[in-house]
């Protein structure tokens, strides 16, 4: 069977496209070869979710992923970085849950500067457009985002060593 | 691409693994400062800052500015730089996601096939 599947072609690779649209807003697009329901599961269920959101080409590693695909439900990632000093951390609750269609959470590990997450559905032609959506609560916070070079993944340890670089201040105030 | 995004992170954290060079960032953080000001602070000669400012600039942790006889050093890349390679690096990661996501989504598909043939049979 394993064959079989090695001799099938493989599906064009789709292209992800990421945008600043506004002051407060960040938009990525890719289409993806399978019906909304499909990929729709594969955001909501924690078993298929941790199979790609931390992509391995990365780096990175699941360490846990808790989620309670409802509205008000919290959801809580860990994952690790051989590069990075200790786990990354994220977390928040899920504002808008429309099977198949549309999923908001909030973004809740930077306080309250942290983005809401809308992704929408679309399927056309059994394929399915994903729009992502990340809204700021200000301008100052999506910068801010940027300066920090956090990007909900990878570079997040960068906030980490933010962190480091605060519980370092203790040592180098010596310095004075 | 990842490849380069990656490199750039592991400059970063050399840079980094360094505790004055923590420490001149912790500065930066607080207030821009002149080498000299650096070198003064942390008790090192010019050319030594010098040293660890080019690191810091290197993995693109600092950015340094001339103006007249003083190179004034502050945190971060150029703003519109910094912005393009962050939206970049996020695009990246993103498009890595995805690629999984269209595994999972294929082997889904798959799965749903062999049990409607099961049920049919």
């Amino acid at each position: 069977m394993d064959a079989r599947r090695e001799s099938e072609p493989t599906p064009m690779k789709n292209h992800t496209t990421a945008e600043r649209k506004s002051e407060r807003e960040l938009v990525v697009t890719r289409t993806i070869n399978g019906p909304a329901r499909i990929v729709f599961e594969a955001w909501t269920k924690p078993e298929l979710f941790k199979q790609w959101w931390v992509p391995k080409s990365f780096g990175l590693s699941v360490l846990s992923c808790e989620m309670d695909v409802r509205v008000g439900g919290r959801y809580r990632l860990v994952f690790s970085h051989p590069a990075a000093p200790k786990p990354m951390e994220f977390f928040g609750r899920y504002i808008e849950v429309t099977p198949h269609s549309r999923l908001v959470w909030t973004n809740e590990e930077g306080g309250d500067s942290g983005q809401v997450t809308t992704v929408t559905f679309e399927e056309r032609g059994g394929k399915t457009l994903l729009i992502m959506h990340d809204l700021y609560p200000s301008k100052d916070a999506l910068d801010d985002a940027i300066a920090s070079g956090s990007t909900g993944g990878m570079a997040e340890t960068f906030e980490q060593l933010d962190e480091l670089l605060v519980t370092l201040g203790a040592s180098v105030g010596q310095v004075k | 691409m990842v490849q380069y995004s990656r490199t750039g992170f592991d400059a970063s954290f050399a840079a980094l693994s360094d505790a004055t060079r923590r420490g001149v960032l912790e500065r930066l953080g607080r207030a821009d400062a002149s080498i000299t000001d650096l070198a003064e602070k942390f008790h090192m000669t010019l050319t030594g800052m010098k040293k660890h400012v080019g690191v810091l600039e290197q993995a693109g942790l600092v950015t340094t500015e001339k103006v007249g006889r003083v190179r004034t050093c502050k945190l971060g890349l150029r703003r519109l730089e910094e912005e393009a390679r962050w939206i970049e690096r996020y695009r990246q990661l993103l498009d890595a996601r995805f690629d999984e996501l269209d595994k999972v989504v294929e082997e889904q598909k798959r799965k749903e096939k062999v049990d409607g043939r099961k049920k049919r049979e």
